[in-house]
Parts: C-alpha cells; structure tokens; sequence
C-alpha cells in the first residue's frame, strides 16, 4: 500500500473526528451567553466535562500527523498561518481552563466569558485557518514565503461565520441527547434555525470556492471526478433533510447523527475538490512527504495504539452517557 | 530585536510556564496512586478523603498542563518552521507517539478519574488512576527522548541539510536519555511530595484536620526521604552524562577555562567568569574538586572551555549559577530529610515545630531546582539546536518579528492572568480543606454502567 495515501487518510481522519468531536465542544462555549441562568450553564458544561479533553486531543494527534507525514506542510502552513493558529491556541486556553476555574470559582461571571469568548475565538481562527489553507500559500524553495496576513480576505472569514453556525448546530444537536425539559426544548430550536443557517453557508461557500479557488471549477466538471464529486452534496442535502424531520418528530439521537452526516458531506466532497493539492495551489501530498522509514514506523505504532485508544475512548462515552444528572461534576 | 531572539524568548516563557505544571501532574499521580492502592488494601477511610482532597489540586494542576502544553506542539511550527523541516524525519515520530501512547491514555481516563466514582467499580477507577500516571510518565520519557535526541543526535544521517533516519532505536535511545529521564522523573516525584508535605506541615502547624494531615505528611515525608538522596545520585549520573557527551556544557556549567595538564582540576563553588577575558574574575575553588565529580579521580583531565571556539560556547554565567543553584536546593533538601530521618527515629515528627515550618517553607524548592536544571540543559545546548549539527540560528521561521512581539506580549498578559489564576484556587481549594463527610461512593459492578436508570426515566 502507498504509505503517503494511508498517512493523507489518518490525517483526514484525525481533522474530522476533531472537528466533530471538539466541534460540539466549542458549539456548547458559544451557547454559553444564551442563558442567563447558572443552574442551566452548569448542565452545559457537565455535558461535556468528562470527554472535552480526549476530544481536544485528536487536535493535536490531526497537528503532530502532519508533522511526521507532511512535514514541509508543516513548516509552510503553521509560518502563514502564525497569527490564526496562535490566536486559536490563545482562545483554546481560556476554554481549557475555564472548566477547573468556573468550578472552584464563587463569582463564575469572568469564567463565563472566558469560556464564551475562549470558544468563539478557537472557533473563529479555526474558520480564518480553513479559509487560509483554502486561499494559498506562497512558497519559494520549500519555504514560506508570504506575508504575516495573507489569510485574511472575505472568504476565510465567511468560512469563520460559517463554522461558528456549523458548530451551534452540533452542539444543539448534543444537548438534545445530554438533557431534558426546558434546556432541551431550547435546543430543539436552536438546532433548527442553526440546520438553516449551515445550510446557507454551505450553498454559499460552495458557489464561492471556484471563484477563490479555480481549479475547483475543472476537477467538478472533469472526469474521472465529474462521475462521483455530485454525490457530497447530494448526500449532505439528504442529511439536512434528515436533520429538519428528526428536529420536528423531537427525535434524540437522529439530528445529532444527520448532523455529523451533514458534517462529513461537506468535508469529503471539500478534500475531492481540491485533491491532490493539500496546500493549494502549490505543494501535492507526494511533495510534501516524509521519509519513507518515518512514515512507516510512526504507522506501526497508530496501527497497534490507536484501536486501543478508539477502545478505551468508546468505554468512557459509555461510562458517561445518558442525560446530564443532577450529580455535579464539580 | 530579531525573530530569532524572540522567537527564543518566547519558547523559553512559554516552556519554563509549561514544565512547572507536568512535574505536579507525575508525581502527584503517583501519590494519588499510592494513596488509592492504601485505601483498596486497608479500607481504611482516610485514604479515601486524603484522595478526593489532593485530586483538587492535580485536576486544576493538569488542565493548565493541557493549555500550555498544546501551544508547544504549535510552535515548532509556528515559530521554528525550518528546524521542524530539517529534523522531522527523525524528531516527529517523538511527538506522534507521545499523543498516541500518553495524551490518549491521560485525556481518555482523567474523566473516570475525576467523574467517575460514582459509576464504575472501585478497582476501575483504580486502574483509571494508574493509567493517567502511566500516561504521564510515558508523555515525559518521548519529550525526553526528543529533547535528548537534540542534545546527544544518533541514528541518523545528514542529507543536504536534512536529517534522514538510519535507526529509530538508536534515535529514541540516544546516549543521552536514560540518565536524563531518571533525573526528570525523580524531580517531579520530589517536587510533588514536598509539595504535599509542606501543605501538610502547615495544616498542622495550624491545628486543623491534624489526624488527617499527619497521615497526608506521613506518607510524603517516607517517600521524600527515599526520593531526594536518590536524586542527588541521579544528578551526579547526569553530570558525569554531559561531561562525556557535551565538554563545552560541562566546562560552561563550571566555569573551567582550562585544561588541567598537570594535577586534578578545580571545582568553583563561586565564580565571578568574564566572558571576554575568558577567566574567572574571582572564584572560590576546591582543589581537584572537578576532576573527581566528573571523573571520578582526583587527576582526571577536564576540557576547558578554551578548547572549544568561542562562537560554539553557551553563556558561562547564566550556566554557572543556574546549575550551581539547581545543586544547592538538592542539598538544602538532603539536610532537610535527613533532619525528618532522625525527627522520625526519635517519634517527634508530627510535633517539631521549626521542622514543620521549615517543610513550610522549603516546599516550593523542587519548581525552582526544576526550572535552573532546564536552564542549564538548554541554556547549554546553546548555539546549537541540534548539538554540534544545526545551529539555533538556522531553526527559526521565515517570519516577521512583529508576529513574535504581538504573540509573545499576549502569551505574557494570559499566562500572568491564568497563573494568578491558578494560585488564586489552588490556595481556595486549600483554605476550604479536606471534606471529611460525604457518603462513601458506592460500589458497582465492575461492567461500570451507571446505576441510577430507574429514577431517571422517572424523571424524564
């Protein structure tokens, strides 16, 4: 087997697992200001207490993957991308300890908006990071070579708004399952109006791509993609649909499901768009890639490890599932 | 001032922020570890309490571990983008089994750990406790392996300018690490039951919970007192360590401008060195002091640093003293044990209060000798990133410096913030004190499926 596929495939893994799982981590920060009721921000961030952490962590197995696979996409990106993913790693603190501090706090107010603002500006710079992968790179002899705000421009911050919506929705998605009562019927909403807006952000971005990025445009109308690039989006409508009809027969589980659906469609038919170019429009993933012996040995150790992680990962969502009890965690 | 100098700074700050949480989360571990095992093996119910209350202490402890240690994993990148280019052959699969085989392992069961007592069998949660501080263990040694891998460079070969791997094992296992991971493991178990014990010292100087704390100090002090003789040995491994694999640290950490051609070399227990003149300015020496700590003979031939070209030389007086005083709290800490030793043997441990004021006050000592042992290490990798192969000078990204001053600003603002913090709760958490009252968890089974089904469909 080709060891850079298997690798470009683990890191496929690896960023959308992270962006699910951590994904409605963040999406419970940015629903933080919308109550004003301590009792109700307590089964907030109870729900997600015991997993925030090992969710947080496929972050940095999706960052050190690159390091070991691609590590030329390493250097390049994380030198463009300084200022985002620094901003991303500053809002990250701020969540990050928000959980311990808000506990043990008697005034939880500061660590109520550490926590909200945390989340929104891991979840902004996470947007600005896409966009700015999506934008290009400039690069002169395996080097970066751009300035400090090459990322910044209209798209990446639409893709920052749209993942801001995209998160709310799979946080509201999961509240639905964690709760009961009121705080569940104001996710129930939430998640309905949130399903819309992802919607529209999604038809947008997707007009918008071949523009900001035009080889896009050929790959969607060239074979061999032109046979099977149409069924992401199909998909993804499909999962939407599932979404909105699940939401409205006040279904548990089903709308976070579709919603992870919903997610997947976009990314798998995003990575078809753009495939073999990881950062376009200039460096393929045969390019960017290690030495062959690196890639194999680190694959060894994922082949024997990760199973195990997934194993014990699976035991704790197990431990821990059912509705946010009245036992506090803190 | 240029990138590479603030990007310098800025991975010291954030590094020297980061190391000061891990050392509390091994060794704190590995006390919690040892009080639950007591309590699954006497039943005896103070241990039960002795865990929940230090528990308080090691989860604030380990999320600002997790905060500031992601943002390490970014700037090799960010800020260290041509060194990461250069080494990742070698260097990353250290990282990527670090996340695979400890963070995995921490983040997956600090849940059970914290959450879970009242929804898995005790021995589960036993087992959650050991994993989390195996987990922290096996994250020090792959940063050590990657840290020492930088210091004494094996199992590669250069390419044009790129570091291919020959062996992995030799890569792991460079000369360097096993002594170094000893020294490592052996701070963070010191520091964190002196932590532990000071803590304790003062509740019972105080007079409150004295039962409680007797037993909490009790354990420490056994383990202390077997944790920091061993240490002082282990040091001296790690000295004898860089004299045979890095001469220029060594001669800089001694302030030994030159070579002993005839009788042994002198070891400065002061030294004022003048970097320009290359000698010391003024020193009070030990005769042949040097040659028998590094090579065990009162004549051995040490290197000095005027073998070496000055442009390949560390900084002689941030070494010298930031080593000298890492050495210094080893000793204070040696007399303070051996003072417990014979408090213990006489039965007076519990009621001697200078003694107790003193653990009071020593307590902090193992972050500070943790802090001047890194300075030392990497200080005296200096100017080297890899040693004698790439020079920190090349490592540096192709960024503007105002990047560096604007994340470099911020990372100070938060980690005062958060480290104010931290304080702030830890003390809390301290002030507020053991609770000696709530039911005991119940027992599950050991499937560890929640028991409370029945009443919550009631509810629902």
């Amino acid at each position: 087997m080709d060891l850079v596929a298997i690798w470009s495939g683990l890191i496929g893994l690896a960023i959308i697992l992270y962006v699910i799982l951590d994904g409605f981590g963040l999406g419970i920060g940015l629903l933080f200001r919308s109550t004003q009721n301590e009792e109700e921000r307590d089964i907030l961030m109870d729900s997600i207490a015991p997993v925030w952490d090992a969710n947080q962590t496929w972050l940095v197995f999706g960052g050190g993957g690159v390091f070991v696979a691609f590590p030329m996409i390493y250097g390049v990106v994380f030198s463009a991308l300084y200022i985002p993913l620094l901003t991303f790693v500053f809002g990250l603190i701020f969540r990050g300890v928000a959980f311990e501090f808000r506990a043990h706090a008697t005034r939880k107010g500061p660590w109520n908006k550490a926590f909200f603002f945390g989340s929104l500006v891991a979840v902004i710079a996470q947007g600005l990071t896409l966009g700015g992968v999506l934008s290009g790179t400039k690069v002169a002899e395996d080097r970066f070579a751009g300035g400090p705000f090459d990322w910044l421009n209209p798209f990446s911050v639409t893709v920052a708004l749209a993942l801001i919506a995209g998160y709310i929705l799979l946080a509201s998605t999961y509240l639905i399952i964690k709760t009961t009562g009121t705080v569940q019927e104001r996710a129930y909403a939430r998640a309905f109006r949130a399903a819309w807006i992802v919607l529209a952000f999604q038809i947008l971005v997707t007009i918008w791509t071949p523009f900001h990025y035009p080889s896009t445009l050929s790959n969607w109308f060239s074979p061999p993609r032109i046979y099977f690039i149409w069924i992401f989006p199909l998909i993804g409508l499909l999962a939407f649909y599932e979404v909105i009809i699940s939401l409205k027969k006040r279904r548990e589980i089903l709308p976070f499901v579709f919603s992870v659906v919903f997610f997947f469609a976009g990314y798998l038919g995003l990575i078809a768009s753009i495939y073999p170019y990881v950062v376009p429009p200039s460096i393929t993933f045969q390019q960017a890639a290690a030495q062959q012996e690196t890639l194999s040995f680190t694959l060894w150790g994922v082949i024997i490890v990760l199973p195990l992680v997934l194993g014990y990962t699976v035991y704790s969502y197990m431990v821990f599932r059912g509705k946010v009890g009245t036992e506090r965690y803190y | 001032m240029d990138v590479l100098l603030l990007s310098r700074i800025q991975f010291a700050v954030t590094t020297m922020f980061h190391i000061l949480f891990p050392v509390l989360t091994i060794g704190l571990a590995f006390y919690l570890v040892m009080v639950e095992f007591l309590w699954l093996v006497t039943k005896q119910e103070i241990y039960y309490r002795m865990y929940r209350f230090w528990v308080k202490i090691f989860a604030i402890n380990f999320g600002m571990g997790v905060v500031s240690g992601v943002v390490l994993e970014f700037e090799f990148g960010t800020n260290f983008a041509n060194f990461s280019q250069a080494v990742s052959n070698v260097f990353s699969p250290f990282l990527a089994f670090e996340i695979l085989t400890a963070f995995f392992l921490e983040a997956g069961f600090l849940g059970l750990m914290l959450f879970g007592w009242e929804r898995v069998h005790r021995s589960i949660h036993f087992l959650a406790t050991c994993l989390v501080s195996l987990g922290a263990i096996i994250s020090a040694f792959w940063i050590l392996a990657a840290n020492s891998w930088m210091q004494t460079p094996a199992g590669y070969k250069l390419v044009n300018g790129k570091f291919m791997v020959t062996d992995f094992s030799a890569a792991i296992f460079s000369p360097s690490l096993l002594a170094r991971m000893c020294h490592m493991t052996m701070a963070s178990f010191e520091t964190s039951v002196l932590v532990v014990a000071g803590i304790s010292a003062y509740y019972l100087l105080k007079g409150n919970h004295p039962a409680f704390f007797r037993r909490s100090l009790g354990i420490a002090l056994i383990m202390a007192v077997l944790f920091v003789p061993l240490q002082v040995y282990l040091g001296d491994v790690s000295g004898r360590q860089v004299f045979h694999h890095q001469p220029t640290k060594l001669a800089a950490m001694e302030a030994h401008w030159e070579t002993n051609t005839t009788g042994g070399a002198p070891f400065a227990v002061i030294a004022f060195p003048d970097i320009e003149a290359e000698k010391n300015l003024f020193a009070i020496d030990i005769p042949n002091g040097l040659s028998l700590l590094v090579t065990h003979s009162f004549h051995g031939k040490v290197p000095g640093l005027k073998e070496f070209p000055r442009k390949d030389r560390p900084d002689v007086p941030i070494l010298f003293w930031s080593f000298r005083l890492m050495v210094a709290i080893g000793f204070v800490l040696l007399f303070v044990m051996i003072w417990a030793a014979i408090l213990w043997w006489r039965g007076r441990l519990y009621e001697n209060h200078p003694f107790l004021r003193t653990l009071w006050v020593v307590h902090p000592l193992g972050f500070l000798a943790t802090e001047f042992g890194w300075i030392t290490n990497e200080v005296g990798r200096q100017p080297w990133l890899v040693y004698n192969l790439m020079r920190t000078s090349e490592g540096v990204s192709p960024i503007p410096a105002g990047n560096v001053i604007w994340s470099l600003s911020l990372f100070l603002i938060i980690f005062a913030v958060i480290g104010a913090s931290y304080f702030y709760y830890v003390l809390k958490t301290l002030r507020i004190g053991p609770d000696l009252s709530s039911p005991l968890p119940p027992i599950q089974r050991t499937a560890g499926m929640r028991p409370l089904k029945v009443k919550e469909r009631g509810t629902r």
